[in-house]
C-alpha cells in the first residue's frame, strides 16, 4: 500500500489519504489509524472523522503541537496494520416490496431478476459500514452484490421516509430519518440508526456489519410499537 | 427558576454555543455559533465562560419578557442594539430586565449575527453535549427545534443580582483579504483557478446560510474533474462543484462531502466571514500555516482577555434603577441613559 498523504485543512485539522477510491482494504486502515489516534489522544485533538478512504482530524490550532502530530501519524501509517476485526454484527428486520419498497419490481426487471431473486440476493450479503455521514446515522454500506447494483434513479425524490432500505450504484443504505434520496426504496425497516432522544442515539457506528432479515408485513406493528417503545429492534448477533 | 419568554423573534433565532463535538463520525454536523467572538463578548458582559450557550439572532431581533424574577442579560455582535420598555440600552453593557418589562433586541445592523447572552446561562439540557440548534439533525435548541413566540427559556436565579457592567474593547474591522491555506484538494485545480481565486473579486450570492456561503466570480476550472469519494469536511472548507463557483462551508455543514475543496479559510477569519451579507465582496489571500495559527493564537488570547476590559456601568438604566439607588429624588422625571458623572 502507497504511504498515505496528509492534506491541509485549514489551520484547523488535516485529512489522512489513504486513497482516492471506495476499497475496503483503504476503509480498514481508515478505521486503525482513528483508533490509533484516539488512543493517543494528543493534545488539542478535538475530534476524528473516518470515511471511506481518508481520516480528518480536528484539532485546536492555538493548543496543537502540529509539526509533532505530523510526525505521530508518519510513524504511526509506517506500519499500520488494518482493522478488518469489527466488534458487532446486526440484524436488521425489512419488509420488502409493495407499499413498504416501491423500487423492488423496477429493480428486478432492470436485472432480469424475480422480486423475489432480489429479496433473496439483497438480504443474503453481509454489509460492512464504511462511515456515517450526509445525514446524522446515514450508513454508507459496502458490500451490495453486483447482480443488483443499480444506477441511481434519473429523478431523486424529495423525500423518503425514515427506515427506508435503499441501494444506488453499489452502495446500500438505511435512511435514519425522512431524506432526499436518489437510490432505489427496497424495503422498509422500522429500526431508527439515530433516535435523539434513544440511549444510545447512535446504533450503529463505522467498521461495524449488517445482515438484513426479510420479515413478513404483518410483524409491521409489532416491530414499531417496539421501537416506539424505545427497544433498538435490530439485534445484535454473534459473526 | 425565572423564564426568559420569548414574545417574538424571528424564524432562525436559537440556541448556539460552540458547537457539538465528537458526533462528526456519526454524521451530526458541530454547528455552534457563527460568531464566536460576538458570542464571547455577550457573555463576557454577564459574567459567562466565553462559549456559553445563548440565544442567536440571524437577520432580525426579537422581544423578551421574565417571569420569576430579574434577569442580567447582555446584547453583542453585528451592532445590534437592545431597548426596555423603548428605552435604548447602551452597546455593549449588560442590563437588568426586570419583571414587568419588555426588552427588545434590535435586529443585527452591520452583520448578520448577533447574540442574547444572560449570567449563569441557559438552565436547557444539552443534547449530546451541547446546547446548538442544528436544524437537520433535530439537536439543540429546545427540544431540536428553534425558537418562537411563547417559548419559555429557563435561567438559574444565582447571579443575576450582578452589576451591569460595559465592555471596552470591540471587534476589530479588519477590512483585508479574507485568509486562506490552500488544500485539501488544490491538486484538482489548474494553476490558473488557484491564481484567480486568490486574485479576484467574489461577491457572497443570496444563497447564504448556517451551511454555507455560496459566491459567484469568475469560473474556477477543475484540473481533473469535480467528483471525489466523499472525505471529511472542516468550518471554512471552500468546495468548487462542477459549476465553478466557490462554497465556503459554515458551522451547519455536512460532516464529508464530494466536491473538491480548493483552499480553506483559517479559524480566526471565519466569524469576520460570517458577518458578511449578501452582495459583500471578498477576496482571498493564501496565507502559510505560522500565520495562520498565530491569528488563532490571537483571537483565542483577545478572548480570554476580555473580562479585563469589563468596567462597572456608567450609565443609569431607568427611572426605577435611580431610584433604587437613591441617586435621584422621587420627583424627576428621569429618562435613560442619564449620565451620572
Amino acid at each position: 500500500m502507497p504511504t498515505p498523504k496528509i492534506l491541509p485543512c485549514g489551520d484547523s485539522a488535516l485529512t489522512v489519504e489513504f486513497g482516492s477510491t471506495i476499497d475496503p482494504a483503504l476503509n480498514a486502515m481508515v478505521l486503525a489509524l482513528d483508533e490509533i489516534v484516539r488512543a493517543h489522544a494528543p493534545a488539542g485533538l478535538i475530534e476524528t472523522v473516518p470515511t471511506y478512504r481518508s481520516l480528518t482530524i480536528q484539532f485546536d490550532p492555538a493548543a496543537t503541537d502540529y509539526d509533532a502530530l505530523v510526525r505521530l501519524l508518519d510513524q504511526e501509517t509506517k506500519d499500520l496494520a488494518p482493522r478488518h476485526a469489527v466488534g458487532r454484527r446486526w440484524r436488521v428486520p425489512v419488509v420488502y416490496g409493495g407499499a413498504y419498497g416501491s423500487d423492488l419490481e423496477e429493480v428486478a426487471e432492470i436485472h432480469g431478476l424475480t422480486p423475489n431473486q432480489v429479496i433473496e440476493i439483497h438480504s443474503s450479503a453481509i454489509y460492512r459500514i464504511y462511515m456515517i455521514g450526509f445525514l446524522p446515522g446515514f450508513t454508507y454500506l459496502g458490500g451490495l452484490d453486483k447482480r443488483i447494483a443499480t444506477s441511481r434513479r434519473l429523478h431523486p425524490r424529495a423525500k423518503i421516509p425514515a427506515g427506508t432500505i435503499m441501494i444506488g450504484g453499489e452502495q446500500a443504505g438505511i435512511a435514519p430519518m425522512d431524506m432526499p434520496s436518489g437510490w432505489h426504496n427496497l424495503g422498509l425497516t422500522p429500526v431508527r440508526p439515530y433516535a435523539p432522544e434513544r440511549d444510545p442515539v447512535f446504533l450503529f457506528a463505522a467498521g461495524d456489519e449488517i445482515v438484513f432479515e426479510p420479515v413478513d408485513a404483518s410483524r409491521w406493528e409489532a416491530m414499531e410499537k417496539a421501537v416506539r417503545a424505545g427497544e433498538p429492534v435490530a439485534e445484535e448477533i454473534r459473526p | 427558576m425565572i423564564d426568559l419568554v420569548v414574545k417574538s423573534c424571528g424564524p432562525m433565532t436559537a440556541l448556539q454555543d460552540r458547537g457539538r463535538f465528537g458526533y462528526q463520525g456519526f454524521g451530526v454536523s458541530p454547528s455552534g455559533a457563527m460568531d464566536r467572538r460576538a458570542l464571547a463578548m455577550a457573555n463576557a458582559l454577564v459574567g459567562n465562560p466565553p462559549d456559553t450557550g445563548a440565544i442567536e439572532f440571524v437577520n432580525l431581533g426579537g422581544a423578551f419578557t421574565c417571569d420569576g424574577g430579574d434577569l442580567r442579560l447582555a446584547v453583542a455582535g453585528a451592532g445590534a442594539v437592545a431597548s426596555i420598555d423603548g428605552t435604548a440600552v447602551p452597546p455593549l453593557t449588560s442590563f437588568i430586565l426586570r419583571e414587568g418589562q419588555t426588552l427588545e433586541v434590535g435586529h443585527p445592523r452591520t452583520g448578520t449575527f448577533a447574540y442574547l447572552a444572560v449570567a449563569g446561562g441557559l438552565a436547557v439540557e444539552p443534547q449530546l453535549g451541547s446546547l446548538s440548534f442544528h436544524l437537520r439533525s433535530r439537536l439543540g435548541g429546545l427540544k431540536g427545534a428553534s425558537l418562537q413566540a411563547g417559548n419559555r427559556l429557563p435561567c438559574r436565579p444565582e447571579g443575576q443580582a450582578g452589576e451591569p457592567m460595559e465592555l471596552a474593547a470591540d471587534i476589530s474591522e479588519e477590512t483585508g483579504p479574507l485568509r486562506v491555506m490552500l488544500g485539501p484538494q488544490d491538486d484538482y485545480f489548474t494553476p490558473d483557478s488557484i491564481r484567480l481565486l486568490l486574485e479576484s473579486e467574489f461577491t457572497i450570492s443570496p444563497q447564504a446560510d448556517r451551511m454555507g456561503f455560496q459566491l459567484t466570480g469568475p469560473k474556477l476550472e477543475h484540473a481533473k474533474g469535480f467528483n471525489i469519494v466523499s472525505d471529511g469536511i472542516v468550518d471554512g472548507h471552500i468546495q468548487v462543484p462542477g459549476s465553478g463557483q466557490p462554497i465556503v462551508l459554515m458551522r451547519d455543514r455536512q460532516t464529508a462531502g464530494g466536491y473538491p475543496k480548493i483552499a480553506t479559510v483559517i479559524s480566526a477569519d471565519l466569524a469576520r466571514f460570517a458577518q458578511m451579507r449578501s452582495g459583500t465582496k471578498v477576496r482571498f489571500r493564501a496565507v502559510e500555516r505560522d500565520e495562520a495559527v498565530a491569528a488563532a493564537r490571537q483571537l483565542r488570547d483577545w478572548i480570554a482577555s476580555l473580562p479585563t476590559h469589563l468596567t462597572p456601568v456608567r450609565y443609569a438604566l431607568t427611572t426605577e434603577h435611580l431610584l433604587s439607588r437613591n441617586l435621584i429624588g422621587g420627583t424627576v422625571d428621569a429618562l435613560s441613559p442619564v449620565s451620572h458623572d
